[in-house]
Formats: structure tokens, sequence, C-alpha cells
């Protein structure tokens, strides 16, 4: 309790900001929080290029005929904005950032549990960027960032092998990123801290880290015989050389299907802590929001043949992956449901961070409820393949995710910076955020019934209007990115200082002082009670602030 | 301006989609109304009014979590049930559908008739008939997309896919190309033209001077020297052909296997994956890469008019109709 200096002109308290300067500081750091800040550069930066080739392909569909670029050009567009914001913005985003940061702290301990695997996981993942943006300044590549054979294997003349490579090596940051975790709670918790009490953005990045660990080898070694089918000819996914094209895509979604939940279970965590902390109130069911995150990352390994109903796969599998699909549904529901129900008789507050989260609770509703669609066999056949599945799976990643990690950044801003960012930008971007965000993805939905083809450079005349509108909403939704990377920035140096828990939150991240000591904690915490006890808490800070 | 909210449906089972999607989007749109409304309401109920508030714990509650897990998923398994419904009842087409052949090649689709009728990017077929379309890829992954029939199949390479339709209503439809295929994929677009049965019989009579897609085939089949071995009357060193179509055919291995499409195909391709009883391994030369699938589609449809005169009844359609491109047609056989 001694930690904090009242005396505003005191020198800044010791944290691990200005503990020690210079880029040498930085590179060879072996804290997790600095590790976290060099990740949300890295992926900041691949945010915003993965949004360059967003808005060039908005662009470019302004108009039906194909008159910006050449279609050549526009599939590598399509194809670097999925590789980038996929493999090197989404799978990382929340667990190698404010995962990184925040679950050693959240459950009281000094570091992860190995931090030099932790740093190495970033020069891994940075090693993994330099190959995938090799591949885009030597020429591009133009699989689709599915990849998919005999196409990837045999037929495109662009730089394949180049960018799988990228994506090859930055799985195994994903991998070591996951094993760090799983080691860390499982040896690093701080006396008190049960399983039971874990905070729940600990049990998402846990239930994370299993899909990391069990699934990325997979795509690994997908990608691996793609190479090496092209450089060798060696007769996997080619039938022309008796491979089976059908069978990549078994073992391609078998890793990327989880792999969306590697994407949106970090950003429930995160939903989770939100809610708590802006009703100001225990969370509403904790064993099954907690249990609905492994029921996630289990049912998840199960559903990928929903990706391949118009394959040819057999009839009874099909019947079996729609069943389960349905399956897997129904744990994040019960998510939306618990959020809900916390809500019921809190203290509700309008802060920025908890407005991200009802966009996140109403957008992935959509989100979800649309994967339904695509889950029920006799209209998944019209509309895979249509702007519906597009429209879809970025009303879960952008509208669930994005929106997550935008409400987290701002939730834990002051503990990362020790600055408060102005809440009034802030709402004006989170605003745009939501209205730009459907404005753009909205109409694909109807795009896709209508039966628009994703991938399309030209299109039919008549689909003009909703690709127009999609196009306007994606200028909004830019701006809306654009404005918190400005204020954040800004607030570091001229933002009021934040205090060390300025939401009045309960995790034992917001114990210690803002920004956090290298250690984090001056001593040991000793956890006596369980995640979110808000009621206990008055009690406790009647001379707190 | 044009702003077309819903497409148009143009086939037997455009309709039965439709109902099935209009329940799906009611059911979305009730549950996100409802969960809005919700928020929206203890929101502003119980907004904070006070920095000292302490709000009373509620834990949970068992019933809850099990009343809001179990209704959704009986709710989705009507989804379920009705989804795997429409999917099933289209699985397989009648046995009295009419064939027609589509090719998907980097960026076009080649169709062929039987009645020996080739076009591109366009397909023309009669209203209220039940069309097969036998599927086949030249090169990587293409699918082949009618949006106003609601149907879509994806078109591999190296093997035989079938889809089906009954148009319903004369007009002109678009086709698409709905699997990422290279440069060109946009462009691998065309229209599906559907006209009465009057116009389509004078469609057909107005084409084709190269004959039926079987007698393409028959001289193909001379052409590449089949003829030599496959002798039509007499025993060569190939196997006669006559009546192989559709028949249950007794291999070397000890196994029976049907003389379908994709058999012929595989036979032709690479012939030594299933050798007949009573023949030997590497006597018939590959014709891998030495012809087009178009080609080979007419090949097909060649041995296939030959069962027709042949001993055993003909069983082709059924027995198509009960294995629906399930056989991989390289490699080993699993």
């Amino acid at each position: 309790m001694s930690t904090v200096l009242q005396d505003p002109r005191a020198v800044e308290t010791p944290n691990y900001l200005n503990q020690e300067y210079g880029w040498k500081s930085w590179l060879f750091t072996k804290d997790h929080k600095r590790i976290a800040v060099l990740y949300i550069i890295s992926i900041t930066a691949m945010f915003f290029i993965g949004g360059i080739f967003a808005s060039l392909i908005r662009v470019e569909l302004l108009t039906p005929q194909g008159d910006l670029v050449n279609s050549d050009t526009y599939n590598k567009f399509f194809t670097m904005h999925g590789i980038v914001m996929v493999f090197f913005f989404l799978i990382p985003s929340i667990p190698a950032t404010l995962g990184n940061f925040f679950v050693p702290m959240m459950i009281g301990a000094k570091d992860l549990a190995f931090p030099r695997i932790n740093l190495l996981s970033w020069y891994i993942y940075i090693a993994g960027a330099a190959f995938a943006l090799a591949a885009v300044v030597l020429g591009g590549v133009d699989t689709g960032w599915t990849f998919y054979t005999p196409f990837s294997s045999t037929y495109s003349n662009t730089f394949v092998i180049t960018a799988a490579v990228g994506v090859f090596i930055a799985g195994f940051s994903s991998i070591l990123t996951g094993l760090n975790f799983i080691v860390t709670v499982h040896k690093m918790r701080a006396p008190g801290m049960t399983w039971g009490r874990l905070p729940l953005f600990v049990w998402a990045n846990y239930a994370t880290s299993l899909i990391q660990v069990l699934g990325t080898p997979v795509v690994a070694i997908t990608l691996a015989l793609v190479g090496l089918e092209r450089a060798f000819h060696i007769g996997i996914f080619d039938p022309a050389i008796g491979g089976d094209p059908i069978l990549f895509q078994h073992m391609f979604w078998f890793y990327s299907h989880p792999a969306v939940y590697i994407m949106i279970l970090p950003g429930m965590g995160v939903i989770s802590e939100l809610v708590t902390c802006y009703s100001r109130k225990g969370i509403f069911g904790y064993p099954f929001v907690a249990g609905s995150s492994l029921g996630i990352a289990i049912i998840g390994f199960l559903v990928w043949g929903h990706h391949m109903f118009v394959t040819g796969m057999s009839m009874y599998a099909s019947l079996y992956f729609s069943l389960l699909s349905f399956l897997v549904a129904v744990p994040s529901a019960i998510k939306v449901f618990n959020w809900t129900a916390t809500m019921f008789r809190g203290s509700i507050s309008f802060d920025t961070p908890m407005l991200y989260a009802f966009g996140f609770i109403g957008l992935f509703t959509i989100g979800g409820l649309t994967g339904l669609f695509l889950a029920t066999l006799g209209v998944d056949v019209h509309v895979t393949d249509t702007y519906f599945v597009v429209a879809h799976f970025h009303y879960v990643m952008v509208g669930g995710m994005v929106l997550a990690y935008l409400g987290g950044m701002h939730y834990w801003w002051p503990k990362i910076s020790g600055r408060l960012y102005p809440e009034g930008w802030a709402k004006f971007a989170c605003l745009l955020v939501f209205a730009g965000f459907n404005l753009t993805f909205f109409p694909q939905f109807i795009l896709g019934y209508l039966g628009q083809p994703r991938r399309y450079h030209a299109y039919a005349p008549e689909f003009q209007v909703l690709n127009v509108m999609s196009t306007a909403g994606a200028s909004i939704l830019g701006l809306g990115y654009i404005i918190p990377l400005i204020y954040f920035l800004w607030s570091m140096k001229y933002g009021p200082k934040a205090g060390n828990n300025p939401w009045r939150a309960t995790g034992l991240e917001w114990q210690t002082s803002s920004p956090p000591p290298t250690f984090n904690f001056e001593k040991t915490p000793i956890v006596t009670e369980e995640a979110y006890s808000y009621h206990t808490q008055n009690q406790k800070e009647t001379h707190g602030g | 301006m044009q702003l077309p909210l819903f497409p148009e449906a143009a086939s037997a089972i455009a309709s039965s989609v439709d109902y099935l999607y209009f329940y799906l989007t009611a059911v979305t749109i009730v549950m996100t109304a409802l969960i809005f409304a919700v928020v929206f309401f203890f929101a502003l109920k119980y907004r904070r009014r006070s920095e000292h508030e302490i709000p009373p714990p509620i834990h949970g509650s068992l019933k809850l979590e099990i009343a809001w897990s179990v209704l959704p998923f009986l709710v989705m398994l009507t989804f379920f049930w009705w989804g795997a419904q429409i999917f099933f009842a289209n699985a397989s087409p009648p046995p009295d559908a009419m064939d027609i052949y589509a090719v998907g090649k980097q960026w076009m689709w080649k169709i062929q008739y039987p009645e020996g009728q080739r076009e591109i990017n366009e397909l023309h077929v009669p209203v209220n008939r039940p069309i097969k379309v036998t599927l086949a890829s030249e090169d990587v992954i293409h699918s082949f997309f009618i949006p106003a029939f609601r149907v879509k199949h994806d078109v591999v390479p190296g093997r035989y896919d079938i889809m089906w339709f009954t148009p319903t209503k004369p007009g002109r439809y678009h086709l698409f190309c709905a699997e990422y295929c290279g440069t060109e994929h946009s462009g691998m677009v065309g229209w599906v033209t559907v006209m009465t049965e009057n116009d389509y019989e004078n469609w057909l009579a107005g084409g084709g001077s190269e004959g039926t897609m079987a007698q393409q085939g028959e001289r193909l089949f001379g052409q590449l020297g089949c003829a030599t071995c496959h002798q039509l009357d007499q025993q060569g060193r190939g196997p006669i052909l006559r009546g192989v179509y559709g028949s249950r055919v007794q291999l070397q291995n000890g196994q029976a296997v049907l003389a379908d499409d994709a058999f012929i195909r595989e036979s032709i391709l690479n012939p030594n994956a299933k050798v007949l009883a009573g023949y030997k391994a590497d006597v018939m030369p590959t014709f891998q890469g030495q012809i087009t699938e178009e080609q080979l589609l007419q090949l097909i449809v060649y041995v296939k008019s030959l069962a027709i005169q042949g001993a055993p009844p003909v069983s082709e359609q059924s027995g198509a109709a009960a294995t629906p491109n399930q056989t991989p047609t390289t490699g080993e056989k699993k």
C-alpha cells in the first residue's frame, strides 16, 4: 500500500517503462510487459498493413468492372489482406499483447514461466512476418489465405512458398506463447489463486493456448506439404500426380477452424472482464463462463468439415459436421446470456471499454447466429463461398474480436502506459467503429444471398449499390481505427496520470502501481477471494482512490 | 439504379431453401432483438447513479444455465433437421434426369450435351425437367453455382462430381464459379438459359454438326487406337466393352466393382489401378495427359451407349444414383 507516491512533483515511480532505456533494453528484455509492448507495436503495424489491403479491395469494388487494378493484383490484395490479418494480427492479437501483459499479473506472478522463450516467440513472429512481407514486396501471393490445392501447389505462379514459410514460422511463435501460458497458469499462481478464482480472461487464454499447442502443428505440416509439392512434385494434393486436393482442405480446416476460436476466445475473456468491472458485479455463472471456454476449445476441433459441404464429402460426414457445428454454438450462447445476466441489478457505467463490450455482445450475437445459417446443410449449399460467409466471419472477427481488442486496450491502457486516454474522443471513435462496421458488412449478407461469390474482382452490375454502401462503411471504419492510434500515442505524453486503479476494478493487476514495476508486485499477493468480488471491495477501500 | 435485395427463385428447390432461410432469419432477428433489448434495458435501468453503489452479488442460477443451453440447442436442432432434409432430398438426381456435362477450365465453363452440342459459358436447359450435370475440372478446383437455383457444387479435378436441379421458370440466370481458381476467377461466369420444351427442341436441332456425344466418342475411340484391343464382337487383348457400363465387373484381386463413369475414367487414365479378372496389368498404356476432360467424357458416353445393346440389363442410372461422386478415381482405392 505504500508504493504510491502522492506528491505529484515527485520523480516517477520506478516501473517497467523507466527501469532501463535504450533499444537494447527493449530488444533483449525478458519482461513479459515489455515483450507485450513489442507485440503491440508489431501487430498494430501488421493491422494497418492488412487494413491498407482491405481499403484497396473496397476501392476496387466501388465499380462492377475491375478497373482500378488488374485481376492478378486484386487477387494478391485479398490474399495478403487475409494472410496478414489472420496469421499476423488476429491470432497473436490478444494473447500476445494483453495476454502477455496481464495473464501473469492477474494470477499474481512476476513473469511468465519461460521469459526467454517469450522473447524468442516475438523474434519468431517477426521472422515469420518478414517472410510474409517479403512475399508482398517480391511480387505478392494470389492463392487466398486458405492456400487451396492444387491451385497453390501446382498452378499459382506467385510467391506461395515464401508466404507459406512466413505462416509456418509464425506458427511456432503461437505454439511457444501457448506453451508458456499453460505452464504459467499451472505453476505460477499466487497463494490462494485457485482454479476457481482465476479471472475469466485467464481461463480464456488458457483454453486458447490448448488450441494453439494442439492445432498449430497441423497447419504447419499442411503448409510444409504444399511447399514440398510445389518444389518437388511429391503428389500429395495434385490429382494429376496422384494426390487428393480435398485432403488439403481437411488438414487445413482441422487447424483453421479451431484457429477461429484462437481468435475469438481471448476476446470473450476480455468481455468478461469489462462487463464485470463496469457493472461492478461478479460474473453471473462463473463455472459456466469458464467451462464454456474449454467446451469451445474441445468441440471446436470436431467441426472443420462444415467448410466443405459442397466438396462432395460423404453426406453422412456432412450430417455429423452440421450437428456438431450447432453444438459448438451452445457454449458461445452461454457466454452471451451470462454477460447479459451479469448486468442485472448491477451498477453500470458507460466508459469507453463498456461501450466496446456492448458492441461486442451485439455484433458477436449477429456473427454467431449467421454462423448457424452456414451450419445448416440446405442453406449452406447456397451461401457458402459467397459474401454471406465474408459478412459472417467479419462479424465474428472484426465485430467480435477487434472490438474486444479495442475494448481491452482502452480498459488496460491506464495500466500499460500509466496514462488516461481522452474519453470524449474514445467514445466518438467507438461510435465510428460500430457504425462503420455495420455499414461495411451488413450489406454483404444481402449480397451473399443474392449470390455474389467471394474473391470476385469484377461483379454483376446489379450488385453495385450494396458494394458502394460497403465501401462507404469501410471508410468510416478506417477513421474509427486511426483516431485511437493517435490519441493513445498522444496520451503517453499528455494524458492525465491514471493512478493505480482508475476503474476501481478487482483484479490483481489493479492492485499494483501504473505502470507496474518490473516484477509486477512489491510483494507476492495473497488471494483470499474469488474473482470479481465487487461487493466486498467497497468496504476494504474506504480510503481508496 | 438497381438494388435487388433477394434473388429470383427459379428451380424446384429454391423456395424450400428460401423458407428455411426465412425461418433462420426470423430466429436471428428475434434473438438479436431480444439480447439488444435486454442489454439496453439493463444498461438504462441499472445505470450507475452514484460512485458508492454496492450492487448485490448474484452468483448464478443452475436452472437458467440449463434453460439457455438446452432451449437454444433444441431450436438449433430444428435448423439441423430441416437443413439436412433439404440436403438429403437433393443429394441424388432422379433416374429420369437429363444428362449434361460441364468441364471447368481456367477460366471458362465448357458445356457438352449428349446430342452433340457444345458451348462455352452458356448452358441451355428445358424448363420443368430434372437436369443432371456431371462436373469435371481440367485444372484446379472450381465451383458450379447457379444462385437462382440455390445450387452449388465444387468441381474437383481428378474425379466426377454430380449436381442436379429442375428449372421452373424460363429466363436467363447467372452461372458463377464460386471457388477461387486464379487470375480470371471473376471472369469465369456465364448464363443459364431456361427455355420451354419446344424452344429447347428447336435449339437442340439448330447446332451440332459433329454428331452426338457418343458418336464423337466413337470417333475418338478409333483415333486413339482403343479399338485395336477393345473389339466389339470378338475377344481382343482388352475386355469387350459392349454391355460393360452399369454392370458389376470382376477384378483380378477378387473384388467386384460397378462400371460407372468414375470406373471408366480411371481405367482410361490409370489402367493398372483396377485390372479385370482374366486380364493382365501393364498391357494398356495410360492416357493421362493425352486427352482432355471433354474427350474423356465423350469416350465415357460412347462406352455407356454400348451398354444399351449389351447383354445385362441397363442399370447404370440407378447404380450411378446410389453412389454419387464418392469414388476417388486416381490413386489407390481405399
